[in-house]
Protein backbone atom coordinates (compact mmCIF):
# COMPACT_ATOMS: atom_id res chain seq x y z
CA UNK A 1 0.00 0.00 0.00
CA UNK A 2 2.99 2.03 0.50
CA UNK A 3 3.98 1.81 -3.13
CA UNK A 4 0.09 3.61 -3.98
CA UNK A 5 0.29 6.51 -1.64
CA UNK A 6 4.31 7.03 -3.01
CA UNK A 7 2.21 7.10 -6.84
CA UNK A 8 -0.75 9.04 -5.16
CA UNK A 9 2.04 11.48 -3.96
CA UNK A 10 4.50 11.52 -6.47
CA UNK A 11 1.61 12.77 -9.28
CA UNK A 12 -0.10 15.24 -7.05
CA UNK A 13 3.85 16.89 -6.64
CA UNK A 14 4.23 16.89 -10.20
CA UNK A 15 0.69 18.53 -10.65
CA UNK A 16 1.73 20.47 -7.92
CA UNK A 17 4.79 22.09 -9.33
CA UNK A 18 3.66 23.23 -12.29
CA UNK A 19 1.08 25.22 -11.00
CA UNK A 20 2.33 26.93 -8.40
CA UNK A 21 6.37 26.55 -8.33
CA UNK A 22 6.31 27.85 -4.43
CA UNK A 23 8.37 26.61 -1.66
CA UNK A 24 5.71 23.44 -1.27
CA UNK A 25 5.89 22.24 -4.92
CA UNK A 26 9.63 22.14 -4.61
CA UNK A 27 10.10 20.32 -1.20
CA UNK A 28 7.70 17.84 -2.80
CA UNK A 29 10.20 17.85 -5.92
CA UNK A 30 13.03 17.30 -3.96
CA UNK A 31 11.39 14.16 -2.03
CA UNK A 32 10.73 13.13 -5.20
CA UNK A 33 14.40 13.32 -6.64
CA UNK A 34 15.34 11.50 -2.85
CA UNK A 35 13.02 8.37 -4.04
CA UNK A 36 14.89 8.37 -7.23
CA UNK A 37 18.09 8.05 -5.46
CA UNK A 38 17.41 5.62 -3.08
CA UNK A 39 15.32 3.52 -6.04
CA UNK A 40 18.77 3.91 -8.29
CA UNK A 41 21.42 3.27 -5.07
CA UNK A 42 21.06 -0.58 -4.51
CA UNK A 43 21.63 -1.43 -8.96
CA UNK A 44 24.55 1.05 -8.48
CA UNK A 45 26.20 0.49 -5.54
CA UNK A 46 26.99 -3.57 -7.01
CA UNK A 47 29.28 -1.45 -9.77
CA UNK A 48 30.37 1.27 -7.28
CA UNK A 49 31.77 -1.88 -5.02
CA UNK A 50 33.01 -4.12 -8.19
CA UNK A 51 35.12 -0.73 -9.58
CA UNK A 52 36.61 0.39 -5.97
CA UNK A 53 37.78 -3.13 -4.69
CA UNK A 54 39.40 -3.32 -8.12
CA UNK A 55 41.85 -0.33 -7.44
CA UNK A 56 42.14 -1.63 -3.58
CA UNK A 57 45.59 -3.23 -2.18
CA UNK A 58 44.75 -6.44 -0.37
CA UNK A 59 45.15 -4.89 2.54
CA UNK A 60 42.40 -1.99 1.77
CA UNK A 61 40.19 -4.99 0.47
CA UNK A 62 40.05 -6.72 3.59
CA UNK A 63 39.63 -3.76 6.00
CA UNK A 64 36.72 -3.86 8.73
CA UNK A 65 34.82 -1.63 8.64
CA UNK A 66 34.59 -1.64 5.18
CA UNK A 67 36.42 1.39 3.10
CA UNK A 68 33.84 3.08 0.72
CA UNK A 69 36.77 5.45 -0.55
CA UNK A 70 39.07 7.77 1.09
CA UNK A 71 42.24 4.66 0.33
CA UNK A 72 45.50 4.97 -1.97
CA UNK A 73 44.39 3.65 -4.95
CA UNK A 74 46.52 1.12 -7.18
CA UNK A 75 46.79 -0.60 -10.65
CA UNK A 76 48.23 -3.79 -9.20
CA UNK A 77 45.00 -5.63 -9.61
CA UNK A 78 44.48 -5.07 -13.32
CA UNK A 79 48.68 -5.29 -14.06
CA UNK A 80 48.56 -8.65 -12.15
CA UNK A 81 46.03 -9.72 -14.35
CA UNK A 82 47.99 -8.84 -17.71
CA UNK A 83 51.45 -10.00 -15.97
CA UNK A 84 50.55 -13.35 -14.34
CA UNK A 85 51.92 -16.09 -16.94
CA UNK A 86 49.94 -18.68 -15.12
CA UNK A 87 46.53 -16.73 -16.06
CA UNK A 88 47.36 -15.11 -19.33
CA UNK A 89 44.52 -12.91 -19.55
CA UNK A 90 45.36 -11.41 -23.11
CA UNK A 91 44.91 -14.42 -24.23
CA UNK A 92 41.29 -15.41 -22.68
CA UNK A 93 40.08 -11.87 -23.80
CA UNK A 94 41.46 -12.78 -27.32
CA UNK A 95 39.57 -16.25 -27.14
CA UNK A 96 36.42 -14.53 -26.17
CA UNK A 97 36.63 -12.04 -29.01
CA UNK A 98 37.47 -14.52 -31.43
CA UNK A 99 34.62 -16.41 -30.70
CA UNK A 100 32.27 -14.04 -29.90
CA UNK A 101 32.89 -12.18 -33.11
CA UNK A 102 32.92 -15.94 -34.83
CA UNK A 103 29.32 -16.60 -33.38
CA UNK A 104 27.86 -13.23 -34.40
CA UNK A 105 28.88 -13.22 -37.69
CA UNK A 106 27.65 -16.69 -38.28
CA UNK A 107 24.45 -15.75 -36.89
CA UNK A 108 24.02 -13.19 -38.43
CA UNK A 109 25.09 -15.01 -42.27
CA UNK A 110 22.53 -17.63 -41.38
CA UNK A 111 19.68 -15.51 -39.65
CA UNK A 112 19.25 -12.97 -41.81
CA UNK A 113 17.83 -15.19 -44.68
CA UNK A 114 16.06 -16.98 -42.27
CA UNK A 115 14.49 -14.11 -40.64
CA UNK A 116 13.61 -12.70 -44.23
CA UNK A 117 11.55 -15.22 -45.26
CA UNK A 118 9.76 -15.73 -41.86
CA UNK A 119 8.91 -12.16 -41.55
CA UNK A 120 7.61 -12.25 -45.67
CA UNK A 121 6.66 -15.74 -45.86
CA UNK A 122 4.47 -15.61 -42.95
CA UNK A 123 6.41 -19.35 -41.49
CA UNK A 124 4.52 -19.37 -38.54
CA UNK A 125 6.19 -22.92 -37.43
CA UNK A 126 9.41 -21.26 -37.42
CA UNK A 127 7.93 -18.52 -34.40
CA UNK A 128 7.41 -21.79 -32.53
CA UNK A 129 10.49 -23.45 -32.82
CA UNK A 130 12.07 -20.37 -31.48
CA UNK A 131 9.76 -19.88 -28.81
CA UNK A 132 10.40 -24.24 -28.04
CA UNK A 133 14.13 -23.10 -27.78
CA UNK A 134 13.54 -20.21 -25.60
CA UNK A 135 11.84 -22.79 -23.21
CA UNK A 136 14.43 -25.57 -23.75
CA UNK A 137 17.26 -25.85 -20.75
CA UNK A 138 20.16 -25.05 -22.60
CA UNK A 139 22.08 -28.45 -21.55
CA UNK A 140 19.48 -30.15 -23.69
CA UNK A 141 21.57 -28.30 -26.47
CA UNK A 142 25.24 -28.71 -24.52
CA UNK A 143 24.85 -33.01 -24.00
CA UNK A 144 24.73 -33.75 -27.77
CA UNK A 145 27.24 -30.92 -29.04
CA UNK A 146 29.63 -32.37 -26.19
CA UNK A 147 29.42 -36.41 -27.62
CA UNK A 148 29.69 -34.78 -31.38
CA UNK A 149 32.46 -32.55 -30.45
CA UNK A 150 34.18 -35.44 -28.35
CA UNK A 151 34.03 -37.72 -31.00
CA UNK A 152 35.70 -35.18 -33.76
CA UNK A 153 37.96 -34.50 -31.53
CA UNK A 154 37.00 -30.57 -31.68
CA UNK A 155 36.32 -29.97 -27.78
CA UNK A 156 38.28 -26.74 -26.91
CA UNK A 157 38.86 -25.53 -30.33
CA UNK A 158 37.58 -22.34 -31.60
CA UNK A 159 34.96 -23.76 -33.89
CA UNK A 160 33.22 -25.94 -32.29
CA UNK A 161 33.10 -23.22 -29.77
CA UNK A 162 31.85 -20.82 -32.28
CA UNK A 163 29.40 -23.52 -33.80
CA UNK A 164 27.55 -23.64 -29.73
CA UNK A 165 27.30 -19.88 -29.40
CA UNK A 166 25.42 -19.98 -32.67
CA UNK A 167 22.33 -21.67 -30.74
CA UNK A 168 23.25 -18.07 -28.24
CA UNK A 169 23.56 -16.26 -31.33
CA UNK A 170 21.01 -16.84 -33.76
CA UNK A 171 17.65 -16.76 -31.93
CA UNK A 172 18.86 -12.90 -30.83
CA UNK A 173 19.23 -12.04 -34.86
CA UNK A 174 16.40 -13.82 -35.98
CA UNK A 175 13.84 -12.44 -33.39
CA UNK A 176 14.89 -9.06 -33.76
CA UNK A 177 15.53 -9.35 -38.11
CA UNK A 178 11.75 -10.52 -38.32
CA UNK A 179 10.69 -7.25 -36.65
CA UNK A 180 12.84 -5.13 -38.89
CA UNK A 181 11.81 -7.00 -42.22
CA UNK A 182 8.27 -7.30 -41.36
CA UNK A 183 8.31 -2.87 -40.98
CA UNK A 184 9.84 -2.69 -44.47
CA UNK A 185 7.88 -0.60 -47.14
CA UNK A 186 7.07 -3.55 -49.43
CA UNK A 187 6.93 -1.27 -52.43
CA UNK A 188 10.30 -1.37 -53.10
CA UNK A 189 10.97 -4.76 -53.27
CA UNK A 190 8.09 -5.23 -55.42
CA UNK A 191 9.38 -2.52 -57.88
CA UNK A 192 12.81 -4.28 -57.71
CA UNK A 193 11.51 -7.60 -58.55
CA UNK A 194 9.36 -6.10 -61.16
CA UNK A 195 12.43 -4.56 -62.54
CA UNK A 196 13.74 -8.46 -62.43
CA UNK A 197 15.52 -8.16 -59.88
CA UNK A 198 15.77 -12.13 -58.25
CA UNK A 199 14.61 -13.10 -54.88
CA UNK A 200 17.93 -12.58 -53.43
CA UNK A 201 19.10 -9.45 -55.74
CA UNK A 202 16.18 -7.89 -53.94
CA UNK A 203 16.73 -9.16 -49.97
CA UNK A 204 20.90 -8.13 -50.85
CA UNK A 205 20.14 -5.26 -52.68
CA UNK A 206 17.07 -2.91 -51.33
CA UNK A 207 16.05 -5.33 -47.98
CA UNK A 208 19.75 -5.25 -46.09
CA UNK A 209 20.51 -2.06 -46.71
CA UNK A 210 17.37 -0.59 -45.69
CA UNK A 211 17.91 -2.93 -42.22
CA UNK A 212 21.33 -1.72 -41.66
CA UNK A 213 20.24 -0.05 -38.18
CA UNK A 214 18.62 -3.13 -37.29
CA UNK A 215 21.48 -5.28 -38.21
CA UNK A 216 23.86 -3.91 -36.27
CA UNK A 217 21.57 -3.86 -33.01
CA UNK A 218 21.22 -7.75 -33.35
CA UNK A 219 24.66 -8.04 -34.15
CA UNK A 220 25.52 -6.54 -31.07
CA UNK A 221 23.30 -7.75 -28.84
CA UNK A 222 24.26 -11.06 -30.61
CA UNK A 223 28.09 -10.04 -29.45
CA UNK A 224 27.05 -9.53 -25.87
CA UNK A 225 24.96 -12.87 -25.34
CA UNK A 226 28.12 -14.68 -26.64
CA UNK A 227 30.94 -12.91 -24.33
CA UNK A 228 28.72 -13.30 -21.19
CA UNK A 229 27.70 -16.75 -21.82
CA UNK A 230 29.25 -19.45 -19.37
CA UNK A 231 27.49 -22.71 -19.57
CA UNK A 232 28.54 -23.72 -23.01
CA UNK A 233 32.06 -21.95 -22.69
CA UNK A 234 33.01 -24.03 -19.27
CA UNK A 235 31.85 -27.25 -21.09
CA UNK A 236 33.46 -27.25 -23.94
CA UNK A 237 36.93 -25.27 -23.15
CA UNK A 238 40.11 -26.12 -21.58
CA UNK A 239 43.10 -24.28 -22.11
CA UNK A 240 43.19 -23.69 -25.87
CA UNK A 241 39.81 -21.94 -26.13
CA UNK A 242 38.95 -20.69 -22.31
CA UNK A 243 36.94 -17.60 -22.76
CA UNK A 244 36.72 -14.97 -20.01
CA UNK A 245 33.82 -15.91 -17.77
CA UNK A 246 35.22 -19.41 -17.35
CA UNK A 247 39.00 -17.91 -16.83
CA UNK A 248 37.40 -15.64 -14.01
CA UNK A 249 35.22 -18.36 -12.61
CA UNK A 250 38.51 -20.25 -12.31
CA UNK A 251 40.46 -17.61 -10.69
CA UNK A 252 38.03 -17.28 -7.97
CA UNK A 253 39.25 -21.04 -6.65
CA UNK A 254 42.75 -20.22 -6.35
CA UNK A 255 42.45 -16.41 -5.33
CA UNK A 256 39.42 -16.56 -3.34
CA UNK A 257 40.58 -14.20 -0.99
CA UNK A 258 41.67 -11.19 -3.02
CA UNK A 259 38.41 -9.21 -3.57
CA UNK A 260 40.93 -6.47 -5.03
CA UNK A 261 42.14 -9.15 -8.11
CA UNK A 262 38.52 -10.60 -8.71
CA UNK A 263 37.07 -7.23 -8.71
CA UNK A 264 39.66 -6.17 -11.55
CA UNK A 265 38.80 -9.26 -13.69
CA UNK A 266 34.89 -8.61 -13.07
CA UNK A 267 35.57 -4.98 -14.01
CA UNK A 268 37.23 -6.34 -16.79
CA UNK A 269 34.55 -8.53 -18.57
CA UNK A 270 31.89 -6.18 -18.02
CA UNK A 271 33.24 -3.11 -19.16
CA UNK A 272 33.08 -3.75 -22.89
CA UNK A 273 29.26 -4.74 -22.76
CA UNK A 274 28.39 -1.39 -20.62
CA UNK A 275 29.66 0.83 -23.62
CA UNK A 276 28.73 -1.66 -26.00
CA UNK A 277 25.04 -1.42 -24.70
CA UNK A 278 24.78 2.79 -24.82
CA UNK A 279 24.80 1.89 -28.50
CA UNK A 280 21.57 -0.58 -28.88
CA UNK A 281 19.69 0.86 -25.83
CA UNK A 282 16.40 0.71 -27.53
CA UNK A 283 16.79 -2.71 -28.69
CA UNK A 284 17.76 -4.60 -25.24
CA UNK A 285 14.62 -5.28 -23.77
CA UNK A 286 13.53 -6.72 -26.70
CA UNK A 287 16.80 -8.68 -27.54
CA UNK A 288 16.36 -9.95 -23.74
CA UNK A 289 12.95 -11.15 -24.56
CA UNK A 290 14.26 -13.28 -27.14
CA UNK A 291 16.15 -14.21 -24.40
CA UNK A 292 19.04 -16.28 -26.02
CA UNK A 293 19.99 -19.85 -23.90
CA UNK A 294 20.51 -18.22 -20.41
CA UNK A 295 20.94 -21.90 -18.79
CA UNK B 1 11.65 -18.84 -52.27
CA UNK B 2 14.79 -20.81 -52.66
CA UNK B 3 17.73 -18.71 -51.07
CA UNK B 4 16.33 -18.92 -47.45
CA UNK B 5 16.46 -22.73 -47.72
CA UNK B 6 19.61 -23.57 -46.32
CA UNK B 7 19.28 -21.44 -42.94
CA UNK B 8 15.79 -22.38 -41.98
CA UNK B 9 16.96 -26.07 -42.52
CA UNK B 10 20.08 -25.25 -40.27
CA UNK B 11 17.64 -23.52 -37.92
CA UNK B 12 15.22 -26.45 -37.51
CA UNK B 13 18.49 -28.78 -37.69
CA UNK B 14 20.48 -26.85 -34.24
CA UNK B 15 16.68 -26.33 -32.44
CA UNK B 16 14.83 -29.88 -33.18
CA UNK B 17 17.65 -32.18 -33.25
CA UNK B 18 19.05 -31.72 -29.86
CA UNK B 19 15.22 -32.12 -28.95
CA UNK B 20 15.18 -35.73 -30.42
CA UNK B 21 18.45 -36.57 -28.93
CA UNK B 22 17.91 -35.95 -25.78
CA UNK B 23 14.49 -37.68 -26.19
CA UNK B 24 16.49 -40.82 -27.56
CA UNK B 25 19.15 -40.70 -24.70
CA UNK B 26 16.72 -40.47 -21.96
CA UNK B 27 15.74 -44.04 -22.82
CA UNK B 28 19.69 -45.20 -22.41
CA UNK B 29 21.94 -46.18 -20.03
CA UNK B 30 25.65 -44.50 -20.97
CA UNK B 31 28.47 -43.21 -18.90
CA UNK B 32 30.28 -41.38 -21.92
CA UNK B 33 32.64 -44.22 -22.20
CA UNK B 34 34.16 -45.69 -25.72
CA UNK B 35 34.09 -49.39 -24.62
CA UNK B 36 30.31 -49.17 -23.19
CA UNK B 37 28.34 -48.13 -25.60
CA UNK B 38 24.62 -46.90 -25.11
CA UNK B 39 22.47 -49.51 -23.94
CA UNK B 40 18.57 -49.29 -24.18
CA UNK B 41 17.06 -49.37 -21.11
CA UNK B 42 13.30 -48.07 -21.37
CA UNK B 43 11.99 -45.68 -19.09
CA UNK B 44 14.63 -47.12 -15.85
CA UNK B 45 16.06 -43.71 -15.94
CA UNK B 46 12.63 -42.12 -15.57
CA UNK B 47 11.70 -44.30 -12.88
CA UNK B 48 15.11 -43.66 -10.73
CA UNK B 49 15.20 -40.45 -10.51
CA UNK B 50 11.05 -40.09 -9.97
CA UNK B 51 11.03 -42.61 -7.25
CA UNK B 52 14.65 -44.04 -6.38
CA UNK B 53 16.47 -40.69 -6.09
CA UNK B 54 16.98 -38.70 -3.11
CA UNK B 55 18.37 -35.09 -4.47
CA UNK B 56 15.55 -35.35 -7.17
CA UNK B 57 12.87 -34.45 -5.57
CA UNK B 58 14.13 -31.69 -3.22
CA UNK B 59 15.76 -30.25 -6.41
CA UNK B 60 12.47 -29.99 -7.67
CA UNK B 61 11.73 -28.18 -4.71
CA UNK B 62 14.23 -25.56 -4.46
CA UNK B 63 13.30 -24.92 -8.35
CA UNK B 64 10.30 -23.68 -7.39
CA UNK B 65 11.36 -21.82 -4.33
CA UNK B 66 13.51 -20.03 -5.76
CA UNK B 67 11.67 -19.02 -8.58
CA UNK B 68 8.36 -18.17 -6.73
CA UNK B 69 10.88 -15.87 -4.12
CA UNK B 70 12.57 -14.07 -6.84
CA UNK B 71 9.75 -13.93 -9.42
CA UNK B 72 7.64 -12.29 -6.94
CA UNK B 73 9.66 -10.05 -5.53
CA UNK B 74 10.98 -8.36 -9.02
CA UNK B 75 6.97 -8.14 -9.73
CA UNK B 76 5.93 -6.42 -7.19
CA UNK B 77 9.47 -4.17 -7.37
CA UNK B 78 9.56 -3.86 -10.77
CA UNK B 79 5.41 -2.61 -11.09
CA UNK B 80 6.17 -0.28 -7.91
CA UNK B 81 9.11 1.16 -9.55
CA UNK B 82 7.44 1.88 -12.77
CA UNK B 83 4.53 3.42 -11.66
CA UNK B 84 7.07 5.61 -9.92
CA UNK B 85 8.97 6.37 -13.07
CA UNK B 86 5.58 7.11 -14.83
CA UNK B 87 5.69 10.50 -15.41
CA UNK B 88 7.99 13.55 -17.43
CA UNK B 89 11.10 14.48 -15.25
CA UNK B 90 15.11 15.44 -15.70
CA UNK B 91 16.75 12.53 -15.27
CA UNK B 92 14.27 9.51 -16.72
CA UNK B 93 16.25 8.68 -20.03
CA UNK B 94 20.09 8.33 -17.67
CA UNK B 95 17.47 6.00 -15.61
CA UNK B 96 16.21 3.60 -17.79
CA UNK B 97 20.18 3.40 -19.26
CA UNK B 98 21.30 2.85 -15.73
CA UNK B 99 18.60 0.33 -15.17
CA UNK B 100 19.73 -2.01 -18.72
CA UNK B 101 23.77 -2.45 -16.63
CA UNK B 102 22.12 -4.97 -14.38
CA UNK B 103 20.55 -6.99 -17.19
CA UNK B 104 23.15 -6.82 -19.75
CA UNK B 105 26.44 -7.25 -17.86
CA UNK B 106 28.49 -10.86 -17.74
CA UNK B 107 26.54 -12.72 -14.88
CA UNK B 108 29.65 -14.64 -14.06
CA UNK B 109 31.24 -11.12 -12.74
CA UNK B 110 28.15 -9.87 -11.33
CA UNK B 111 28.34 -13.49 -9.51
CA UNK B 112 31.77 -12.83 -8.21
CA UNK B 113 30.54 -9.13 -6.98
CA UNK B 114 28.26 -10.77 -5.06
CA UNK B 115 30.00 -13.80 -4.04
CA UNK B 116 32.72 -11.05 -2.64
CA UNK B 117 29.80 -9.31 -0.48
CA UNK B 118 28.45 -12.18 0.92
CA UNK B 119 31.42 -13.30 2.56
CA UNK B 120 30.29 -13.59 6.64
CA UNK B 121 33.44 -11.94 7.56
CA UNK B 122 34.51 -9.32 5.55
CA UNK B 123 31.57 -8.97 3.42
CA UNK B 124 29.85 -5.51 2.77
CA UNK B 125 26.42 -6.84 3.36
CA UNK B 126 26.97 -7.83 6.84
CA UNK B 127 28.70 -4.36 7.43
CA UNK B 128 25.73 -2.55 6.56
CA UNK B 129 23.46 -5.61 8.34
CA UNK B 130 25.29 -4.71 11.67
CA UNK B 131 24.80 -0.73 11.36
CA UNK B 132 21.10 -1.59 11.18
CA UNK B 133 21.53 -3.06 14.26
CA UNK B 134 20.99 -6.76 13.19
CA UNK B 135 23.17 -9.67 13.86
CA UNK B 136 25.25 -10.70 10.74
CA UNK B 137 24.18 -13.35 8.45
CA UNK B 138 26.12 -16.27 7.06
CA UNK B 139 24.30 -16.29 3.64
CA UNK B 140 25.65 -18.82 1.20
CA UNK B 141 27.18 -20.80 3.51
CA UNK B 142 23.81 -20.88 5.39
CA UNK B 143 21.94 -24.17 4.42
CA UNK B 144 18.67 -21.54 5.28
CA UNK B 145 19.92 -18.39 3.81
CA UNK B 146 21.43 -19.38 0.73
CA UNK B 147 18.51 -20.12 -1.58
CA UNK B 148 16.75 -16.25 -0.72
CA UNK B 149 20.77 -14.78 -1.13
CA UNK B 150 20.94 -16.05 -4.51
CA UNK B 151 17.09 -15.02 -5.34
CA UNK B 152 18.15 -11.32 -3.78
CA UNK B 153 21.05 -11.60 -6.95
CA UNK B 154 18.24 -12.54 -9.74
CA UNK B 155 16.15 -9.98 -8.44
CA UNK B 156 19.16 -7.21 -8.09
CA UNK B 157 19.42 -8.48 -11.96
CA UNK B 158 16.50 -8.44 -13.10
CA UNK B 159 13.85 -6.18 -11.25
CA UNK B 160 14.79 -3.88 -13.90
CA UNK B 161 13.19 -5.84 -16.44
CA UNK B 162 9.78 -6.26 -15.19
CA UNK B 163 10.07 -2.35 -14.76
CA UNK B 164 11.37 -1.57 -18.30
CA UNK B 165 8.67 -3.82 -19.82
CA UNK B 166 5.75 -2.33 -17.36
CA UNK B 167 6.70 1.41 -18.51
CA UNK B 168 6.52 0.39 -21.76
CA UNK B 169 2.70 -0.81 -21.12
CA UNK B 170 2.16 2.49 -19.26
CA UNK B 171 2.85 4.43 -22.17
CA UNK B 172 0.64 2.54 -24.34
CA UNK B 173 -2.34 2.76 -22.00
CA UNK B 174 -5.25 4.76 -23.52
CA UNK B 175 -5.88 8.18 -21.98
CA UNK B 176 -9.88 8.59 -22.15
CA UNK B 177 -10.50 6.11 -19.22
CA UNK B 178 -8.44 8.64 -17.05
CA UNK B 179 -10.44 11.64 -17.91
CA UNK B 180 -13.23 9.51 -17.63
CA UNK B 181 -12.76 8.72 -14.25
CA UNK B 182 -11.15 12.33 -12.89
CA UNK B 183 -14.70 13.35 -14.27
CA UNK B 184 -16.12 11.19 -11.61
CA UNK B 185 -14.10 11.94 -8.98
CA UNK B 186 -12.23 9.56 -8.16
CA UNK B 187 -9.11 9.42 -5.93
CA UNK B 188 -5.73 8.37 -7.31
CA UNK B 189 -5.63 5.40 -5.43
CA UNK B 190 -9.10 4.08 -6.98
CA UNK B 191 -7.44 5.01 -10.62
CA UNK B 192 -4.05 2.89 -9.81
CA UNK B 193 -6.09 0.00 -8.20
CA UNK B 194 -9.00 -0.07 -10.37
CA UNK B 195 -8.04 1.47 -13.97
CA UNK B 196 -3.83 1.08 -14.07
CA UNK B 197 -3.46 -1.92 -12.86
CA UNK B 198 -6.39 -4.07 -14.35
CA UNK B 199 -5.30 -2.22 -18.01
CA UNK B 200 -1.38 -3.27 -17.36
CA UNK B 201 -2.51 -7.35 -16.14
CA UNK B 202 -1.92 -8.66 -19.80
CA UNK B 203 1.55 -7.01 -19.83
CA UNK B 204 2.74 -7.50 -16.74
CA UNK B 205 1.14 -11.37 -16.82
CA UNK B 206 4.41 -11.34 -20.09
CA UNK B 207 6.72 -10.10 -18.10
CA UNK B 208 6.51 -12.98 -15.34
CA UNK B 209 6.14 -15.48 -17.77
CA UNK B 210 9.88 -14.40 -19.36
CA UNK B 211 11.28 -14.16 -16.58
CA UNK B 212 9.86 -17.35 -14.67
CA UNK B 213 11.15 -18.96 -17.91
CA UNK B 214 14.85 -17.72 -17.27
CA UNK B 215 14.74 -18.18 -13.43
CA UNK B 216 13.54 -21.73 -13.40
CA UNK B 217 16.24 -22.32 -15.41
CA UNK B 218 19.10 -19.86 -13.80
CA UNK B 219 22.35 -21.58 -14.02
CA UNK B 220 25.52 -18.81 -13.92
CA UNK B 221 24.59 -17.29 -10.65
CA UNK B 222 24.25 -20.12 -8.91
CA UNK B 223 27.19 -22.15 -10.51
CA UNK B 224 29.43 -19.95 -9.98
CA UNK B 225 28.50 -18.52 -6.26
CA UNK B 226 27.85 -21.63 -4.76
CA UNK B 227 27.50 -24.74 -6.96
CA UNK B 228 25.08 -26.27 -5.07
CA UNK B 229 25.96 -25.83 -1.77
CA UNK B 230 25.88 -25.00 0.95
CA UNK B 231 25.40 -29.24 1.32
CA UNK B 232 23.23 -29.27 -1.40
CA UNK B 233 20.75 -26.55 -0.18
CA UNK B 234 21.30 -24.63 -3.72
CA UNK B 235 20.88 -27.64 -5.67
CA UNK B 236 18.35 -26.89 -7.90
CA UNK B 237 17.11 -29.01 -10.82
CA UNK B 238 19.44 -27.29 -13.79
CA UNK B 239 22.36 -27.68 -11.22
CA UNK B 240 21.80 -31.49 -10.59
CA UNK B 241 21.04 -32.18 -14.57
CA UNK B 242 24.30 -30.42 -15.14
CA UNK B 243 26.23 -32.27 -12.67
CA UNK B 244 24.45 -35.47 -13.87
CA UNK B 245 26.10 -34.84 -17.20
CA UNK B 246 29.29 -33.54 -16.90
CA UNK B 247 30.24 -34.35 -13.73
CA UNK B 248 29.07 -37.49 -12.93
CA UNK B 249 29.11 -38.50 -16.79
CA UNK B 250 25.75 -40.30 -16.36
CA UNK B 251 24.55 -38.60 -20.35
CA UNK B 252 21.25 -40.95 -20.10
CA UNK B 253 20.13 -40.41 -16.87
CA UNK B 254 20.90 -36.40 -17.22
CA UNK B 255 18.86 -36.68 -20.53
CA UNK B 256 16.12 -38.27 -18.70
CA UNK B 257 15.83 -35.52 -16.24
CA UNK B 258 16.21 -32.66 -19.08
CA UNK B 259 13.04 -34.43 -20.71
CA UNK B 260 11.62 -34.15 -17.03
CA UNK B 261 12.85 -30.18 -17.13
CA UNK B 262 11.78 -29.31 -20.36
CA UNK B 263 8.06 -30.43 -19.53
CA UNK B 264 7.97 -28.83 -16.05
CA UNK B 265 9.01 -24.98 -17.68
CA UNK B 266 6.46 -25.90 -20.43
CA UNK B 267 3.61 -26.51 -18.37
CA UNK B 268 4.43 -23.14 -15.95
CA UNK B 269 4.56 -21.29 -19.50
CA UNK B 270 1.19 -22.77 -20.70
CA UNK B 271 -0.10 -22.25 -17.00
CA UNK B 272 0.88 -18.80 -17.76
CA UNK B 273 -0.14 -18.33 -20.83
CA UNK B 274 -3.98 -19.52 -19.70
CA UNK B 275 -3.52 -16.47 -17.09
CA UNK B 276 -2.83 -14.15 -19.70
CA UNK B 277 -5.71 -15.22 -22.01
CA UNK B 278 -7.74 -14.83 -18.97
CA UNK B 279 -6.57 -11.26 -18.61
CA UNK B 280 -7.46 -10.18 -21.95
Amino acid sequence: MSTGTAVATGRRSVAAARARPGFGGLARRVAFYALVIVILLPFLFVFYWMIINSFKTLVDAQAWPPKFWGFTPTLANYRALFQDPANPFLDFTINSLVIATGATLLGLILGLPAAYSIARYKQNGLGLVILTARIMPGISFLVPLYIIFSRLGMIDTYSSLIISHLIVTMPIIVWLMVGFFEDLPRELEEAARVDGASMFGTFWRISLPLSKAGIVASAILAFIFSWNNFMFSLVLTSVNTKTLPVAVFNFMGYSSINYGAISAAAALITLPVIVLVLFVQRHIVQGLTAGGIKG
Amino acid sequence: MVFPAPAIAFLLLTMLFPVAFTLYMSVQRWEFSALDPPTFIGLRNYADFLFNDARFWPSVARTFAFTLLAVAVETVLGVAIALIFNREFLGKGLIRTIFLFPMVATPVAIALVWATMFDPNLGVLNYFVEELGLPPVLWTSDADWVLPALALVDIWEWTPFITLITLAGLSSLPSEPYEAARIDGASPRQILWDLTLPMLRPTIVVAVLFRAIDALKTFDIIQVITQGGADFSSETLNIYAFQNAFNYYHLGYASAILVFFFMLVMGVSILLLRVRRAAE
